[in-house]
């Protein structure tokens, strides 16, 4: 019991650690915690009709936005910055001390969800104040939210931490990781209506957690009424617990089987 | 107290593929012992001190340091790294990190860590404990890598090649700094190329080379360099004049009759150690 209160003890520590080295990184602080909220304006100042009776192409956007900041904050930057602590010696160093992997992980995870409250945060904050914004005042919806932010966490985290061993190095890491970041936003919907996007693109995303993600944040911030023009007619909230659920499992599987401390 | 040796190899083979790295090797360290590894590029150096570590594992051998297969793995490999201190050849990390956050933060992941103001001090750092990593010059980087190796109050430190990059200045104050670990009672494995920090550190130095260990003995030993030919030289009528003898006292006092009195300019020079070196290592004939 004393063994798993250290390792949660380190794994906090680890997470105040990162966090304060984060923050003193220009470029990760406006590419990472700030560049959804500047797309948020880019866009919401382009398309400013509606798509729907009362619903703004800014409300559909920052439920998008939302979702890929989950992405943003997990996954693009855990399968960015684990390769350049593989390069730089970051993770050689913790090898060879007595900390625990699970540490590690415990402090990535606590990392990404601190970022990701931050970055939703900024988002609602910016939502409401610049583009009117309608925010849930059912307490459902905002009990789906946080399950939905919490679990796509997860999911975003474990499958950063997986896909760490795919870069070869840390300076290439963000030139393999970007691009399937924004493939998948395009295809899930974040930029466009999902509805509108060619039947291929939605079967395609509908494999991966973004597609599902997006779909969610909908059903918490469009009126529900809007069901009716998703892909099934419906919010598929059951389904989507089950999608990421699924896609949390093998993740979490897969960055415990094929996690390197190094290169060799 | 236990008498076990710090370190103890035997038969340690390392295979890249078909490439042998280390072809068997035989080590002894005792407790409280400096033992230098000496080696040029590619001798193996590195790969037996990364084995020792626990950072690669060996194709076949006996390995314990501090009575403990480095290889084992899960939380007995936990308890153990407590007792062991590494310093890594180069390492870029915690670059927006001050001095004192970084090694704050390590003294949380040990058992019986130091006092982080001792460590700083001890390793001249205190008047850049709030610099950022960044900030620091290779040689401070170098005692700030030197800091996190000791934080944990190691019975067995391993530094790997510490004073690359740094100032003959730099290098005589980590040496200070060594001999002081090794007074409090800290095992330690140095691998260097420099053949003077060896001489000045070490009790016994090993040269592998090929992956295999030529010799073992202490500095003044080493290759026979006790009783190599040494070289008598002095000047006579205005013109220097040398001999190489195995007995250069006999040679001092028959010179000292020659002159009846002093020898001018007499040198007596007993091979260094660095010529030795690079005769074992076949680099001189």
């Amino acid at each position: 019991m004393k063994n798993f209160k250290d390792t949660l003890r380190i794994g906090v520590l680890r997470s105040f650690l990162e966090l304060k080295q984060f923050m003193r990184q220009r470029e990760s602080l406006v590419f990472t915690l700030l560049f959804p909220v500047i797309l948020l304006f880019i866009f919401g100042s382009v398309f400013q009709d509606t798509i729907a009776p009362g619903v703004t192409f800014s409300q559909y956007f920052v439920a998008g936005m939302i979702a890929s900041g989950l992405v943003n904050t997990g996954f693009q930057q855990l399968a960015i910055t684990i390769p350049m602590e593989r390069d730089d010696g970051t993770l050689k160093r913790l090898r060879g001390t007595p900390m625990s992997v699970t540490s590690y992980f415990i402090g990535k995870a606590l990392l990404v969800t601190i970022l990701m409250i931050i970055q939703t945060a900024l988002l609602l904050f910016f939502g409401s104040v610049v583009f009117d914004l309608n925010l849930p005042s059912d307490s459902q919806l905002w009990w789906n939210f946080t399950w939905l932010v919490i679990l796509g966490s997860a999911c975003s985290t474990v499958l950063g931490i997986a896909f760490s061993v795919v870069p070869k190095s840390g300076r290439g890491a963000s030139a393999v990781v970007s691009p399937i970041v924004i493939i998948l936003q395009f295809f899930s919907g974040v930029f466009f209506v999902f509805t509108s996007l060619p039947d291929w693109m939605q079967q395609f995303a509908a494999i991966f957690p973004l597609k599902w993600l997006t779909q969610g944040m909908r059903s918490v911030f469009l009126p529900d009424d809007f069901a009716t023009q998703e892909v099934a007619q419906s919010w598929e909230i059951g389904k989507t617990a089950i999608v990421l659920l699924i896609w949390l499992i093998v993740g979490l599987f897969i960055a415990i089987r094929t996690f390197k401390w190094s290169r060799e | 107290m236990s008498t076990n040796p710090a370190i103890q190899v035997r038969g340690l083979v390392k295979k890249y593929g078909d490439k042998t790295a280390v072809a068997g090797i035989d080590l002894t360290v005792e407790q409280g012992e400096i033992f230098a590894l000496l080696g040029p590029n590619g001798a193996g150096k590195t790969t037996t001190v990364e084995i020792l570590e626990g950072y690669r594992s060996a194709n076949s051998g006996e390995i314990k340091v501090l009575g403990f297969d480095p290889a084992t793995k899960g939380s007995a490999a936990q308890k153990w790294r407590n007792k062991i201190g590494i310093v890594l050849q180069s390492a870029n990390d915690a670059a927006d990190l001050t001095v004192i956050e970084t090694v704050s933060h390590f003294a949380n992941y040990f058992d019986n860590p130091k006092g982080t103001h001792h460590v700083i001090n001890a390793v001249g750092l205190s008047d850049k404990e709030n610099s950022k990593t960044r900030q620091l010059s290779g040689g401070q980087r170098r005692r700030l890598d030197v800091a996190l190796g000791i934080i944990g109050s190691p019975e067995l430190l391993f530094l790997d090649e510490p004073t690359t990059g740094f100032d003959p200045e730099a290098r005589r104050s980590f040496w200070d700094l060594i001999r002081t670990l090794k007074s409090e009672g800290t095992t330690i494995l140095l691998t260097t190329h420099y053949l003077d920090e060896a001489q000045e550190l070490a009790d016994r130095v090993g040269v592998i080379n090929n992956g295999k260990i030529i010799e073992i003995a202490p500095p003044t030993t080493l290759g026979g360099r006790n009783n190599a030919p040494a070289k008598v030289i002095w000047l006579e009528n205005g013109v220097n004049k040398e001999i190489l003898t195995t007995n250069p006292t006999d040679e001092v006092i028959k010179l000292n009759k020659q002159f009846n009195g002093p020898i001018p300019e007499l040198q007596v020079l007993r091979p260094n150690l660095e010529e030795i070196y690079l005769r074992m290592i076949g680099e001189l004939k």
